[in-house]
């Protein structure tokens, strides 16, 4: 009987230990998404050809021209992508620099896409195999990243922006020097 | 009008539970009579009041009320009557309400209708049950109020998640709630026999069905669960040790261990304290289980709206009960004395075996699913998948399927090797050339092989009991065990046979390609966009052959929902007796070409087959356990009414 006794007051400790983490756990800030490992670290080098004939492409060389920008990762075919365009209307009105990357896209859908829901890019290019996106760590559609002046990413947004997000995007934007 | 009066009955109920705990816990002191005749009334009165605050959210949702909260926020007006309905418990405020509506009416019935035991553990359980009650009223009223009203009603609901717009998803939650509450029940009679030091092969009788019915829920539960994830989320698998679905397997190993220890209680008088402990830790686990659905700490594919306050008052919920059953238990040790003894070689030694080896197997799961959890506090982020679980679990799991195939044949209190050693002999040829003759004509891995043989051990085993009986005469429970072990062996079978030979193909094709894949031929026909209610889809219509003979179509779509906007992936099943074709249509590259992905998966369906079977041998064993009371408590009433005739003969004799 006594055995028995000390396993108890055993899976007493264990149950308060549990306990305990539960409850250090609830207290600290919840990170959602899976972050890209590629926080922090300076943006693969990539060329993409102009998804659009009205404005030029993407380099990784346009991304570390000084000025922090929002690389905003999208297609055509994506619903959400559509949800979140007022927002990143929003975000270029106050005085964002977004370049976009349109996911394996064709030139006219980009084209009519961006036309109806409006487009807030001055640079946009064309990833056809997903090539560049994985390469920034990015695994669906639509994630927006902050790149710094030096071409360094500082933070990763997973999922279409809701009107909620964009003062911490500016607030992220901001702290990467803009 | 109806918001407010469903938000009045709750209130009520609530207050009846505190009534329920007051007269149980001081009705069971000696001089409590007065206040012990309030406790069953109390817990009726509040099973009535609490079923009424659920049909009424019901009414509000079936009548898109907008003007309340919940209703504004999860329905729609478009959305088919049925889902209307089901969006009641389709979100966190609805499901807590249907958690503690089953648990009252479950808690009247208690009161309403179990006479068997003292009436001083009664109190004692049905205080206990009161007690736990009171704190998922608080819970609800306090952090979840699903009557909540909006100052401005808005024009249009926001819809119900897509994915969770079906309807297995429908009845998925309130079946797993049934289990849990079934679970709950248990763990109140335990309280309430540990209390009253009144741990009897009696308490196990009277307990032993709401464990069963929970069991069978639950079993129930994680099949649908599994198929669920299946066909919805469009990857082809069937258990992905997601936390969620941890949640809800690890009360499911704490019930399967608690109904063989009931069972040998109720039988023998022995394993008191291992059904003592079961009783606390199968009731914890759906606890904990929800606690990391609900509070948000886990991440996962099931995704509920996330609150920390509901999560710290869940925990402390946790903390009070968990830990004040634990610590009661720990001061009675001594009174749940060990009971009978038996032997090793005995069907108690085996059922110990399972028990430890199912305990284990839950401690597996719940460090996996704790793991990340522990890791995150020193800041490093892990995921623990299929390679800790499957091999970790196997090395209890595969040993536990060797006993469940002879434990049965043993007789309890002892037994000797010599008796049972034909079929034993039997039993272990089986598996071995079951297992050299699939180790010599296909090259798998080793943890399917080994399913393959223990399916083959087992399903023979689990029949082995009906040999040199009376198929007739044998009782309903007994069948119960042969048929759910049978169903082990079963979905063993369909796991292995899935895991070993699913042929895989994932390819861009144009209208008019044919694909192979396995002994399938599929022509894609078309790729057209189709519209359904409230969402529009891409529809592929897929031309499909078996070995050269046609065999059907599939049609898998793309779908998008434009409220709330989300795309789901609606795959194609195609269902032979020996296994399914699955089919997903994906997006469409810039060539014109259409992504496809198509698995021919053998066997897959016997898991869920065989699931179905463990839980319909649950339900044969709880006709058979509880007709069976019935029958006793009938001749038990003959005894008395005779002894009465008798006196009452004496007596005149006498006079």
């Amino acid at each position: 009987m006594k055995g028995l006794r000390y396993f108890l007051w055993g899976l007493v400790a264990l149950a308060a230990g549990l306990f305990g983490l539960f409850a250090y756990q609830l207290t600290q800030p919840k990170d959602e998404f899976v972050e890209s490992a590629m926080i922090g670290q300076p943006i693969p080098a990539f060329d993409l050809r102009p998804a659009l004939e009205s404005q030029p492409g993407l380099s990784s060389a346009d991304l570390a021209d000084g000025q922090p920008k929002l690389v905003n990762i999208f297609a055509s075919w994506c619903v959400p992508c559509r949800a979140e365009a007022p927002q990143l209307e929003t975000l270029r009105d106050s005085g964002a620099e977004i370049v976009g990357i349109a996911i394996r896209d064709r030139p006219e859908d980009v084209a009519a896409f961006l036309q109806v829901y409006g487009n807030p890019f001055t640079r946009v290019g064309a990833d056809d195999i997903s090539e560049v996106q994985l390469s920034l760590g990015s695994s669906g559609v639509p994630e927006t990243f902050v790149v710094d002046g030096n071409g360094v990413i500082t933070y990763q947004h997973i999922g279409d922006i809701r009107p909620e997000h964009v003062p911490g995007i500016l607030a992220r934007l901001r702290e990467a020097g803009a | 009008m109806i918001a407010e009066f469903g938000l009045v009955a709750l209130w009520l109920a609530a207050a009846l539970a505190g009534l329920q705990l007051v007269a149980g816990f001081f009705g069971m002191r000696e001089g409590g009579e007065q206040v012990a005749a309030l406790a069953r009334p109390a817990a009726l009165v509040q099973a009535l009041l609490c079923g009424l605050s659920f049909l009424a959210l019901i009414y509000l949702f079936a009548t898109t009320d907008l003007s309340v909260k919940l209703v504004a926020a999860n329905s729609h007006s478009a959305k088919p009557m049925i889902f209307k309905l089901a969006g009641t418990w389709g979100n966190h405020e609805g499901s807590m309400l249907l958690w503690i509506t089953v648990m009252a009416l479950a808690g009247g019935l208690i009161a309403a209708l179990e006479r068997r035991l003292p009436e001083r553990t009664m109190l004692a359980t049905l205080g206990a049950q009161g007690f736990l009650a009171l704190g998922f009223y608080a819970f609800i009223l306090f952090t979840s109020n699903p009557f909540e009203r909006l100052p401005l009603p808005p024009v249009e609901g926001n819809g119900l998640n897509p994915l969770l717009q079906d309807i297995g998803q429908a009845f998925h939650p309130p079946n797993l709630y049934v289990g849990y509450v079934g679970l709950s029940v248990a763990f109140s009679f335990v309280v309430g026999a540990l209390l009253t030091r009144q741990v009897t092969p009696e308490f196990a009788r009277v307990m032993r069905p709401w464990v069963l019915g929970a069991w069978v829920f639950l079993t129930i539960g994680i099949t649908a669960g599994s198929y669920w994830a299946y066909y919805e989320l469009g990857w082809g698998g069937w258990w992905f040790w997601d936390p969620v679905e941890n949640a809800a397997l690890m009360p499911w190993l704490a019930a399967t261990a608690l109904l063989h220890s009931v069972s040998v209680l109720a039988a023998r008088d022995a394993l008191r304290a291992w059904t003592v402990m079961l009783g606390v830790v199968a009731f914890s686990m759906s606890m904990v289980g929800t606690f990391l659905v609900r509070s948000g700490i886990l991440t996962s594919v099931h995704a509920f709206a996330v609150d920390p306050e509901r999560g710290s008052f869940i925990l402390m919920l946790l903390a009070l009960y968990i830990g004040g059953a634990l610590v009661l238990f720990a001061t009675r040790a001594g009174t749940v004395a060990e009971g009978e003894r038996f032997s090793i070689l005995s069907r108690e030694g085996a059922l110990v075996v399972n028990n430890v080896a199912l305990s284990a197997i839950l401690g597996i799961v719940l460090l996996g699913t704790l793991y990340p959890l522990l890791t995150e506090a020193f800041d490093v982020r892990v995921s623990v998948g299929p390679p800790y679980f499957n091999p970790v679990a196997a090395i209890f799991f595969l040993p536990m399927l060797v006993v469940l195939a002879i434990g049965p044949l043993l007789r309890w209190r002892g037994d000797s090797f010599a008796r049972i050693r034909i079929p034993v002999i039997i039993l272990a040829a089986i598996a071995v050339v079951t297992l050299l003759a699939v180790w010599l004509l296909a090259d798998i891995d080793l943890l399917p092989l080994l399913g393959l043989a223990l399916a083959a051990m087992v399903a023979v085993g689990s029949v082995l009991p009906l040999r040199g009986r009376s198929l007739r005469r044998l009782p309903i429970a007994v069948w119960g065990m042969v048929i759910a072990h049978l169903g082990v062996a079963v979905a063993l079978f369909g796991m292995a046979a899935d895991t070993a030979f699913q042929q895989e193909r994932l390819v861009a094709a144009s209208v008019g390609d044919v694909i192979e894949d396995g002994p399938w031929q599929v022509e894609l026909r078309s790729v057209k966009p189709v519209a359904g209610p409230n969402w529009t889809a891409i529809e592929a219509d897929l031309g499909l052959t078996y070995k050269g003979a046609p065999a059907g179509e599939a049609k898998p779509q793309a779908r998008s929902f434009w409220s709330p906007p989300t795309e789901t992936s609606e795959v194609a099943l195609v269902t032979r007796w020996n296994g399914q074709l699955y089919a997903a249509l994906g997006n469409q590259a810039e060539d014109g070409r259409w992504q496809l992905r198509l698995w021919w998966k053998p066997f897959v369906t016997w898991i869920w087959y065989g699931g179905l079977l463990i839980a319909l041998g649950g339900v044969l064993s709880i006709i058979g356990r509880v007709s069976g009371d019935l029958r006793r408590r009938v001749a038990a009433r003959k005894i008395a009414d005779r002894k009465a005739d008798e006196e009452a003969l004496a007596a005149g004799a006498g006079a």
